[in-house]
């Protein structure tokens, strides 16, 4: 089955130039770099060569760098070769990697993975860069993110025009990324995600923060036709009637979603074979066996 | 005038032809990864390899 194409990765590319030549908005990013330190630290783990993939910016690198935990690092994503001085860097777009077989230690990626087209696949290529019992540490925007904004926008769009054509893009889920990690032969896969609740004067400035994020509707199936004042007007009157606080401030919901997974190695614990127990489950408990009375058959 | 960037050697290492995975050539001279499988030549800029198929020089037989 060939996997839909959700995402125009060349304007992707186009918006996230637009967005550093206006100057890059990171307050998500400010947010989630300290949390891969201590995620991190709390691995207990020395890193002797890692991968950055698609990070905005290289504040992640730095901090990896500073934290002590890692040696070397690399950048890699669609604009690695613009705007930054330190680390080596590579150009490559995070759905056709670059990169041989089994060579970093540690994979890091933040508020990137949710753009590629081919989740499932660019997992796959990354746990075969991985050396074994090398770790995927990746934070995603995802879940319910910008949930306001799609409606807001869907119910102005349905007024004007009759219709509502795609303007917040379809994100992954928690309960997808699970399975989808294990089918990619992650061991230990662990998921979890963390709710950012933004409140805004007003709608234009969250719309101004998306554009300096880079994020701004990059659907491939997007409508052609730019949108008309009136109804983004219209789009933020009905933000501001739903999903304003008592104070008039607007909330603009950000999940981000966090993954990791280690490449497969023989240290790693592992469930053990069936009928290999050496204890009885009845002495684990303190019961006592019983008969479930005679067998059936011969 | 400074000197272009060089080429860090440890990418040259790890990196493969994203298209085939196959092994790159690395011409110092014009600054290019070659990919023979692929018939592309990736562009080194500054010291960075530019491993986009799109941006790849396509080799004659």
């Amino acid at each position: 089955m060939a996997t839909p194409v959700l995402f125009d990765r060349k304007l992707l590319a186009s918006r996230l130039r637009r967005a550093l030549l206006l100057g890059a908005e990171t307050f998500l990013l400010d947010r989630v770099v300290p949390e891969f330190v201590e995620r991190l630290a709390a691995v207990k783990r020395h890193f002797a060569f890692a991968l950055d993939l698609g990070t905005p910016g290289a504040a992640l690198a730095k901090a990896l760098a500073e934290c002590g935990q890692v040696d070397r690092i690399i950048r890699s994503g669609p604009l690695a070769h613009l705007r930054e001085t330190s680390f080596s860097r590579v150009t490559s777009d995070e759905e056709a990697l670059p990169f041989g077989e089994e060579k970093f230690n540690l994979v890091v990626s933040a508020l990137s993975l949710q753009w590629v087209n081919d989740l499932p696949g660019a997992l796959v290529q990354l746990r075969r860069t991985l050396k074994p019992d090398g770790l995927l540490l990746a934070a995603l925007i995802g879940g319910e993110t910008l949930h306001e904004l799609r409606e807001s926008f869907a119910i102005a769009e349905a007024e004007l025009t009759g219709g509502a054509s795609p303007r917040v893009s379809p994100f992954a889920e928690v309960r997808s990324l699970g399975s989808l990690l294990q089918r990619a032969g992650y061991a230990l896969p662990v998921i979890d995600s963390d709710r950012h609740v933004v409140r805004y004067a007003e709608p234009f400035k969250l719309f101004h923060d998306l554009r300096r994020m880079g994020a701004t509707n990059a659907l491939v199936e997007r409508s052609r036709r730019p949108l008309t004042r009136k109804m983004i007007a219209r789009a933020a009157e009905i933000y501001a009637e739903r999903f304003s606080d008592p104070d008039g401030r607007l909330r603009a919901t950000f999940d981000v979603l966090w993954i990791s997974g280690w490449a497969p190695h023989e240290s790693q614990q592992k469930p053990l074979k069936p009928g290999s127990a050496k204890t009885r489950l009845a002495d684990a408990l303190g019961a006592k066996e019983k008969s479930a009375g005679e067998k059936t058959g011969r | 005038m400074t000197e272009p960037a060089k080429l860090d050697p440890k990418l040259l290492e790890i990196l493969v032809c994203p298209v085939t995975k196959g092994p790159l050539e690395y011409d110092r001279e014009k600054q290019e990864l070659i990919s023979r499988k692929a018939k592309l030549a990736y562009p080194i800029r500054d010291g960075i390899p530019i491993m986009l198929q799109e941006e790849a020089r396509k080799l004659e037989d």
